[in-house]
């Protein structure tokens, strides 16, 4: 798994990345009570903001940490956004994009995002 | 936001031993959270919820002409007000637009005693200092804190502490020695809720806080929960839902228009109020059901069924008890009807929504039967 500085995370397999927010995200921004995930077909850039999610007290936007096309929205979310707290690096993931350039270029390791949390 | 140095409140060491999360609120840093805004907000609507409202400005305006002076400002009528009593009231401006909405009360046999909002203190004090005339002279209370607890257990929690509080009905308030020192206190609150609203000396305010939070019924609630508790109970954020170009009867707060008030015409802001209330006014303030999608938040569009955005959002959000999405906003009184099918327009989406009544959530004051 690898991380952004925006607290995205990103899982490949093969071309397919499964992308979602940090545990560190989730617990940021309290109970999760609605979330907007992208449509299958739509072509997302790296840094665009392609979900929402939001908090009792706010709305705040996800930024892609990849470019490709979305193959799939969880969903799960829209019924179960709580899902986001429960396990924010398993089941409550936020889409799967095909992307065209499976690098990690710009994105942290576990070891690497965990020295960058100790600097917040 | 990140510039302003932040005031503290007396408890600020104590909020950070709960961990609480905090943040700037009203020029001060507040406790956001504690362990979570949907668990606090239920625990204050099952239990007792603690409140830190320091931030709040609290003052006394005594002085022969005191009630008079207050009047000129304000639509309520005190000179009836009785001893032990307090009424919500707004503080008007010359237009009749809301420069705060306010508590003022007779807890003692010494003039009102005034709570205004945290974000408008220095305004308000400032500008009742400069008008008031005559004798009246208003005494800002900066060594006090103020703690609010609320909720269906709140009233046992506090009869523990002083029998005598179970005695007092909804907004009925009193100056008494509690927990040894002297407290201003007040059946009221911000969330719909029974309870009482403890003004108590700065240096007095941990200890007091602390000594609540002994019972278990009792958990500290931040300002999250505070907003949402007072979401659902209809009640309007100032600086939000009502502001200085808010008239109350824009506002829906016609009830804190005192008959005899409107039959003399004498406080700021009648002209405008009186002609609202003949003519109606162009906008109006509705509770709205969202039916559909995200929640609609301060500054979402509100459109007619035609697409046509005919107003604003003012407050909107999750209704933790109602598990649904529900808003505060503006519209022309026509669209004000309940019942009336209308769009609210959430990231360039438009979701269904309809006027409701307010309160949202049924509010469980405290009222005294009749003797």
């Amino acid at each position: 798994m690898h991380f952004s500085k925006d607290h995205e995370w990103v899982q490949f397999d093969g071309d397919i990345a499964t992308v979602g927010i940090t545990k560190f995200a989730a617990d940021a921004l309290g109970d999760v009570v609605f979330v907007e995930t992208p449509d299958a077909g739509k072509t997302v850039s790296k840094g665009d903001s392609f979900a929402v999610v939001e908090s009792v007290k706010a709305a705040s936007d996800v930024y892609a940490p990849v470019s490709g096309e979305v193959i799939e929205g969880n969903a799960a979310l829209a019924s179960a956004p709580e899902t986001v707290n429960a396990d924010p690096e398993g089941e409550g993931w936020f889409a799967k994009i095909k992307v065209s350039d499976a690098s990690t270029d710009g994105l942290m390791d576990r070891a690497a995002y965990d020295a960058f949390l100790a600097t917040l | 936001m990140t510039d302003e140095i932040l005031k503290t409140t007396p408890l600020n060491a104590a909020h950070r031993a709960l961990g609480a999360r905090m943040v700037g609120f009203g020029g001060y840093d507040m406790p956001v959270q504690y362990e979570g805004v949907l668990a606090e907000h239920r625990w204050t609507r099952e239990h007792a919820g603690l409140f830190d409202v320091s931030h709040m400005g609290q003052c006394k305006i005594t002085g022969e002409d005191a009630t008079a002076q207050f009047e000129r400002f304000v639509p309520g009528d005190y000179a009836i007000l009785k001893a032990g009593r307090q009424k919500y009231s707004l503080l008007l401006n010359a237009e009749g637009g809301i420069m705060d909405d306010l508590m003022a009360g007779r807890p003692d046999h010494d003039g009102l005693y005034v709570v205004v909002n945290a974000g408008n203190k220095d305004a308000d004090f400032a500008f009742l200092k400069a008008n008031l005339s005559g004798d009246a002279k208003l005494t800002v209370l900066a060594d006090r804190a103020l703690i609010a607890i609320q909720g269906p257990e709140a009233a046992e929690v506090m009869a523990a502490h002083e029998p005598l509080l179970a005695e007092m009905g909804f907004m009925d308030c009193a100056r008494l020695m509690l927990f040894g020192c002297d407290c201003f206190i007040s059946r009221s609150g911000y969330t719909g809720e029974d309870g009482y609203e403890i003004s108590v000396p700065a240096d007095q305010a941990e200890r007091v806080w602390t000594t609540i939070l002994k019972d278990a019924r009792v958990k500290p609630i931040g300002l999250g929960a505070r907003d949402s508790l007072r979401l659902e109970a209809g009640l309007p954020l100032h600086g939000h839902d009502i502001d200085p170009s808010t008239s109350p009867v824009e506002g829906a707060l016609t009830f804190a228009l005192s008959k005899s008030r409107k039959e003399r015409a004498d406080f700021n802001g009648a002209a405008r109020i009186l002609k609202e209330l003949a003519d109606g006014p162009s906008r109006v303030r509705v509770g709205l059901s969202v039916k559909e999608g995200a929640p609609a938040r301060e500054g979402a569009e509100i459109a007619d069924m035609d697409g046509k955005v005919i107003g604003n959002v003012t407050s909107g959000g999750p209704s933790p008890t109602l598990g649904r999405n529900i808003a505060m906003g503006y519209v022309p009184p026509e669209f004000a009807d309940l019942g009336t099918e209308l769009k609210v327009i959430v990231r360039g989406r438009p979701a269904a929504a309809e006027v409701v009544a307010m309160p949202f959530v049924a509010q469980r004051y405290y009222r005294k039967p009749k003797a």
